[in-house]
């Protein structure tokens, strides 16, 4: 018996670990070169025989990629807000109501999230030009949005669907409103949900490469993935991929503080207690 | 406080299923009325109908005279406790109690104090400050009960508030419930399967089958003169037992032996929609051992004998059951109670007699013992219908009545 689970254990060890270093070691090897000098870049090795803070000076100095960084942050906190917002309300009603036509609704939602996104660039491009909405944040805001809902609404729902449905009563019997029941007590409790959502939809939008290529044409708006391609270095004889590395470690920065400050809120089972003895 | 009356009262769910149907209840001012019956037959249904949690289909729900179908929970100034105790799971025990009095818009000092005082009550003051998820089946429990009573309401409501806790802490928050009942005196409508917690809580049972109410009264009154087969066999632990008997002449021939039966039964046997068979059923107390009685006694009943299978003596009196030969009693009534999980223990069919001897009575598995049983206590019934047919003016009069 404990040998078997001892075996498991040492299986599981194993299997994890191959695939943490299977991620790690690019993330690793991209650190590695953001602190290399230019003349050590491709000698190979793993640890940087001269340390430099050169690389991650540089893009800082330029105006673009500090640019870039302020339109990335705004324009995917803004889309997480809004998409939690709206996904939040449409799932509530999705696991708690009967209402016609409640199936298609979930149906399109899927469907939007299935569907192919190359496909609606150049309508997209020709709306927005039309619209005065090409090259602005609400430009991307809008097309993050319509994809992290129905990512958005089916995280949700399912965590709504375990709140139990006795709460909400026991809240209307003790004198709350509709409104007051979920504020008070349903939101709380789907809380985890509502960071695990946000975590995701953060994400999506702050490594969104395709429409933020195809939507924006300047610095007004382009966001840090695309402003990485249009790096070049300060000649044309200059190698840009050590300031590449470096601006590669800076943008996951902030998904790494965004996960760990929401990561705190994801406390599992934080509705145990509510029923049963 | 408030009375509660239920006026024709009927539930249809979107889909078709009628949960309640017709129900005619009045719960006078401070009253404690127990909802009891299987799973299934509506209980929750009619109590979430009056909580305002479930649309009324048609009839008329009056909360204190005035028609409240159509007010929200909130407005119908009512506490229930539920099932599941519903406890927030977010907030501490004194958040939990305090949240319908801040609903309420009291300040908070006046909330603190009502707080502190039903924690007193309910011996919750040491855990005020912890939250849900670290107390005691038993302590969650309390905890939905001071939820409830903390802002006087006009009644309370509850929903099998009992049944996820172990039997001993069963039994000891049931008397908890009783005091607390009678010390506030607040209208208090109580669901429950369990027909011993029916018998021991309430001022009156009604006993519900399939959205219908079967028979309203106090408990004894159901136990004595239940109206019909299914009230008969619900009610009493070890149930009534039941035997099937073929109507001979003047008499119904049993397992048992020959039954007389007199002119009312007679009369009603005449009818021509009448039965060809009957359902007779006797309470295990009300057989006895045939050495213990003395001539007069044996005279109001018969004596039969009957191969003893198991005695468990329980020290007041001994249970005894006998082995008896012959077919069973059926009856939709019956096989709805047997199929029921929330009467497991219902023996009323078996191929057994259940009988409750005195404890003298020197009985031993194994031998064959001649046991007697008192006719002025027994009750046929109607097999189509579920009729008692020994009633008279609502009282059983047993099978002899003139
Ligand atoms: N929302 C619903 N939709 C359809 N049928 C329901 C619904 N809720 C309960 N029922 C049915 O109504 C009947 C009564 O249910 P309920 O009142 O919960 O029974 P009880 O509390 O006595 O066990 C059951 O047959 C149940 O299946
Ligand atoms: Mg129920």
């Amino acid at each position: 018996m404990a040998d078997t689970t001892t075996r498991v254990k040492l299986q599981w060890g194993v299997l994890n670990t191959v695939v943490v270093v299977f991620a790690l070691i690019p993330v690793l090897w991209i650190m590695s070169l953001s602190f290399k000098t230019p003349a050590t870049l491709t000698d190979g090795k793993f640890i940087p025989r001269e340390w430099t803070l050169e690389n991650y000076r540089n893009i800082f100095d330029t105006d673009q990629f500090v640019r870039a960084l302020v339109n990335s942050i705004g324009i995917a906190l803004i889309a997480t807000v809004i998409a939690v917002v709206l996904g939040t309300m449409a799932a509530y009603a999705i696991a708690r109501l009967d209402f016609p036509g409640k199936r298609l609704l979930v149906g399109v939602a899927l469907l939007i999230a299935m569907f192919p996104q190359v496909s609606l660039v150049s309508p997209l491009f020709e709306i927005e030009r039309q619209l005065g909405l090409f090259d602005t944040w609400p430009g991307l805001i809008l097309p993050y949005i319509t994809f992290a809902l129905p990512l958005a609404i089916y995280t949700l729902s399912a965590f709504f669907k375990q709140v139990p449905w006795d709460l909400e009563k026991a809240a209307k019997m003790d004198g709350a409103t509709q409104g007051q029941a979920f504020r008070r007590v349903i939101a709380p409790l789907a809380a985890p949900g509502v960071f695990t959502t946000a975590i995701l939809v953060f994400i999506f939008c702050w490594n969104d490469f395709l429409f933020a290529i195809s939507l924006t044409s300047t610095e007004r708006s382009r966001t840090v993935p695309v402003a990485l391609s249009f790096f070049t270095g300060e000649s044309q004889f200059e190698d840009p991929t050590g300031a590449i590395c470096a601006a590669a470690v800076v943008i996951t920065v902030p998904i790494i503080l965004f996960v760990l400050f929401f990561q705190r809120r994801i406390v599992s089972g934080l509705t145990s207690g509510a029923v049963k003895g | 406080m408030a009375d509660i009356v239920l006026d024709k009262v009927s539930k249809k769910f979107p889909d078709g299923t009628i949960a309640v149907r017709d129900v005619d209840l009045e719960i006078a001012d401070g009253e404690f009325v127990i909802l009891v019956g299987p799973s299934g037959c509506g209980k929750s249904t009619t109590l979430n109908m009056i909580a305002g949690l479930e649309d009324i289909s048609s009839g008329e729900l009056r909360i204190g005279g005035e028609r409240v179908n159509d007010k929200a929970p909130r407005d119908r100034d009512i506490a229930m406790v539920f099932q599941s105790y519903a406890l927030y799971p977010n907030m501490t025990v004194r958040e939990n109690m305090a949240f319908p009095l801040q609903l309420a818009k009291l300040d908070k000092k006046t909330i603190n104090q009502k707080v502190e005082e039903a924690a007193k009550v309910l011996e919750l003051t040491p855990l005020l400050d912890r939250r849900p998820a670290n107390l005691s089946g038993g302590q969650r429990q309390r905890v939905a009960m001071g939820r409830a009573i903390v802002r006087k309401p006009k009644a309370f409501l509850m929903d099998e508030p009992l049944s996820n806790l172990d039997a001993k802490l069963r039994v000891q928050m049931r008397t908890v419930v009783s005091r607390l009942q009678k010390r506030l005196g607040t209208t208090t409508v109580y669901v429950t399967h369990d027909q011993t917690e029916a018998m021991t809580l309430g001022d009156r049972v009604v006993i519900m089958r399939g959205g219908a109410v079967q028979q309203v009264g106090p408990p004894q009154e159901l136990y004595d003169n239940p109206h019909n087969l299914f009230v008969a066999g619900f009610i009493g632990s070890p149930s009534m037992n039941f035997l099937p008997a073929a109507i001979e002449e003047s008499r119904l021939r049993t397992a048992l032996g020959d039954v007389p039966i007199g002119d009312r039964i007679r009369r009603e046997l005449s009818r021509a929609d009448a039965p060809r068979e009957l359902i007779l059923g006797i309470r295990p107390e009300h057989f006895e051992d045939a050495e213990l009685i003395d001539e007069e006694t044996r005279r109001r009943g018969i004596v039969f004998e009957a191969p003893v299978d198991i005695v468990e003596s329980m020290g007041s009196d001994k249970y005894v059951y006998l082995t008896v030969e012959g077919e069973r009693a059926t009856a939709a009534e019956l096989e709805e109670l047997a199929a029921d999980a929330g009467a497991a223990d219902f023996t009323g069919v078996g191929s057994h007699l259940v009988t409750r001897l005195s404890a003298e009575s020197t009985v031993t598995e194994g031998q064959n013992r001649r046991v007697w049983f008192n006719l002025e206590k027994i009750h046929l019934f109607n097999p189509a219908d579920g009729r008692n047919l020994t009633l008279r003016e609502g009282r059983a009069a047993g099978a002899l009545a003139d």
